[in-house]
């Protein structure tokens, strides 16, 4: 298993209390998994996906463990993270494309970068520049500043940048949101490409579009207001989802080739739950049709049948 | 139905670069129009000027060549007191549902301004009825948005609330421009159905997207758009069911469907036997079917 987390839970500061965004999740990923991380917004996926890498200021480790190829990592100590950070695991935040120091030429930033870990850019430039052909960028960017590039050229430099070091674990946060169809369709087959190469070992793939992970992943995380919803191979999720919230959301997607005159297709009515202070019990019960007086006790998160688990009281295990 | 929106030859050309030394346009000879009950979709990528033509119509910058006309009027000749009239029946609703809200005041201040501007002698009990039946016709509760801040509501309730608006107006004609990209999948689906009820009601709703499923799901006809061009355009279903121009084979293959993998789409249009049309510089739009146009070279 290449990574495994148990029971995190990661809230955020405020003065009015704890944000629970990330609120006692527990799944694994396997080598060479493409796992998608999916949900709405505020759901608290792509705090869960920077929980496992770097937390930032207002963040606060509160439970848990998160084991990358057996060995614990230190999560809730920043110093410490950085032994494994960009070596073991990797990110390639949202806007991947402001990621980048305005103020260097990329191949010098990348140089300072590299430095910092203890490697020689001169021991990885081949290698760089042979990956950067793969996605199709010419070596010379190197020598240019990221304003010259397109935002779609600068994704694929963040993209090949993270991965330069061969990470176990690679995180990547709506890095398809901002691009065009086609470009989005051209990323998200790099992703899969770069797996396929071992530049990394498995990948959790953040995003609100769970179309895109129907093409890309192997399987599909939901989660709904901080909690998880359902885990299975992204062709149960997507074709025999079991948890309400999934099977609504799913059944809202527009797809090509349904029409509103032919067949209307509804929302989910309701919005999520505030997670400060939020409700005892499954979260998404107030939305949900199939609620019953049991709901107001948390649903474990349990496997239903193998690689298949939800987080409902009305699904018979 | 009656046509509303004529669009006929329009150009835009914006001067860029130092002191506006080189051309850039953004829609050439872009012609279609839009009529009384129906969804057009003006489908196209980044840069492709879909969102450039609906400003045009609205008035919001400057036409270079062509004509607009609304309800046979031409619009860019609007002046005064007649453009504001126009402004009662046709306006806009764009992307970004925060930014349209001056965060420092309540949202519905949008009903308050849109009174003073058009309605200065409407009864308070008057105007407030008819807020409360704007605000029912998108499927907003009153208790729950008004005396609201724009922070305290979500983005699907910020972007009914603008609809809402532009329904306080004698309004016929809409141009939605990216209204659902920054919504959720449970709340866009909402929207976009509004969008139909709409339709239903007698609007002409200009749907501006760069998401092909969206533009499908709502729309009876579609324009697809590249660099300014319109490359294809007819019923959406025919558009979609049958699309002939290179570039709208490219984008539909592109799409992530959910029932099918890329692979499988690719391999699908691979197989198929269909005559794709050429494009060139000197193209033009033909009609390959009856309500079906693609581009294609003369």
């Amino acid at each position: 298993m290449s990574l495994a987390v148990d029971d995190l839970k990661v809230y955020y500061r405020t003065i009015r209390g704890d944000v629970r965004a990330v609120d006692g999740v527990t799944f694994g990923v396997e080598d060479g998994e493409i796992m998608g991380l999916a949900g709405e917004s505020g759901c608290g996926k792509s705090s869960l996906g920077n929980s496992l890498v770097y937390l930032t200021g207002r963040m606060k480790y509160v439970g848990g463990d998160v084991r990358l190829d057996g060995a614990q990592l230190p999560i809730w100590d920043f110093e410490a993270m950085n032994r494994h950070r960009f070596t073991q695991i990797s990110v390639v935040p949202q806007y991947a494309m402001s990621a980048l120091n305005p103020t260097r030429r990329i191949g010098r930033m990348i140089a300072e970068l590299l430095a910092s870990r203890g490697v020689r850019f001169s021991e990885v430039e081949d290698e760089l520049v042979r990956r950067l052909e793969l996605v199709g960028l010419d070596g010379d960017v190197l020598r240019l500043y990221p304003i010259e590039l397109s935002g779609g050229m600068k994704q694929r430099t963040v993209m090949v940048l993270s991965t330069l070091l061969n990470p176990s674990l690679l995180i990547a946060d709506e890095i398809t949101s901002a691009l065009d169809v086609s470009t989005q369709k051209a990323v998200a087959r790099m992703l899969v490409n770069f797996r396929e190469h071992g530049f990394v070992k498995s990948m959790v793939v953040i995003t609100h579009d769970i179309s895109i992970l129907y093409q890309v992943a192997d399987s599909i995380l939901v989660m709904y207001a901080g909690q998880l919803a359902e885990k299975g191979s992204a062709e149960t999720i997507i074709h025999a989802p079991s948890h309400p919230y999934t099977r609504l959301l799913i059944s809202s997607l527009p797809e090509v080739g349904v029409r509103y005159d032919e067949k209307k297709l509804a929302g989910i009515p309701g919005t999520p739950p505030p997670l400060l202070r939020p409700p005892e019990g499954c979260r998404f019960r107030d939305r949900c049709p199939l609620a019953t007086a049991r709901c107001a006790e948390r649903p474990p998160f349990r496997q239903v049948e193998p690689g298949h688990s939800v987080a409902c009281w009305e699904v018979a295990a | 139905m009656s046509t509303l929106v004529e669009v006929a030859d329009c150009s835009k050309v914006y001067r860029v670069g130092a002191f506006g030394s080189r051309r850039l346009t953004a829609v050439r000879d872009v012609s279609f129009d839009v009529r009384a009950g129906e969804v057009v979709a003006l489908i196209g990528e980044s840069g492709s000027g879909k969102s450039t033509i609906g400003r045009l119509i609205l008035r919001l910058s400057p036409l270079s060549s062509g004509t607009i006309r609304f309800k046979g009027g031409d619009v860019a000749q609007l002046r005064g007191k007649a453009l504001r009239e126009y402004y009662r029946h046709a306006q806009g609703v764009f992307q970004d549902p925060f930014s349209s809200y001056n965060p420092v005041y309540k949202a519905d201040r949008v009903f308050k301004l849109l009174k003073d501007a058009y309605f200065p002698a409407a009864r308070r009990a008057e105007w407030s009825a008819r807020v409360d039946a704007a605000l029912e016709a998108v499927s907003l509760d009153a208790s729950q948005v008004l005396h609201k801040f724009p922070h305290q509501l979500s983005g699907g309730q910020l972007q009914r609330l603008l609809v809402a608006r532009a329904l306080l107006l004698d309004i016929e004609f809409l141009v939605a421009d990216e209204i659902i990209s920054m919504l959720d999948a449970s709340t866009r689906i909402d929207v976009l159905n509004l969008l139909g009820d709409l339709k239903q009601r007698g609007l002409g709703i200009l749907f501006i997207t760069h998401d092909l499923s969206l533009g499908n799901y709502i729309s009876d006809r579609t324009l697809i758009l590249r660099r300014g061009v319109v490359v294809e355009s007819g019923l959406t279903r025919k558009v979609f069911g049958d699309p002939r121009h290179p570039y709208t084979r490219s984008l539909l293959a592109s799409v992530p469907h959910l029932d099918r993998r890329w692979e499988d789409v690719e391999a699908e249009y691979a197989a198929a036997d269909v005559a794709v049309v050429v494009d060139a510089e000197d193209a033009r739009l033909v009609e390959v079917d009856s309500e079906h146009l693609v581009r294609v070279a003369a």
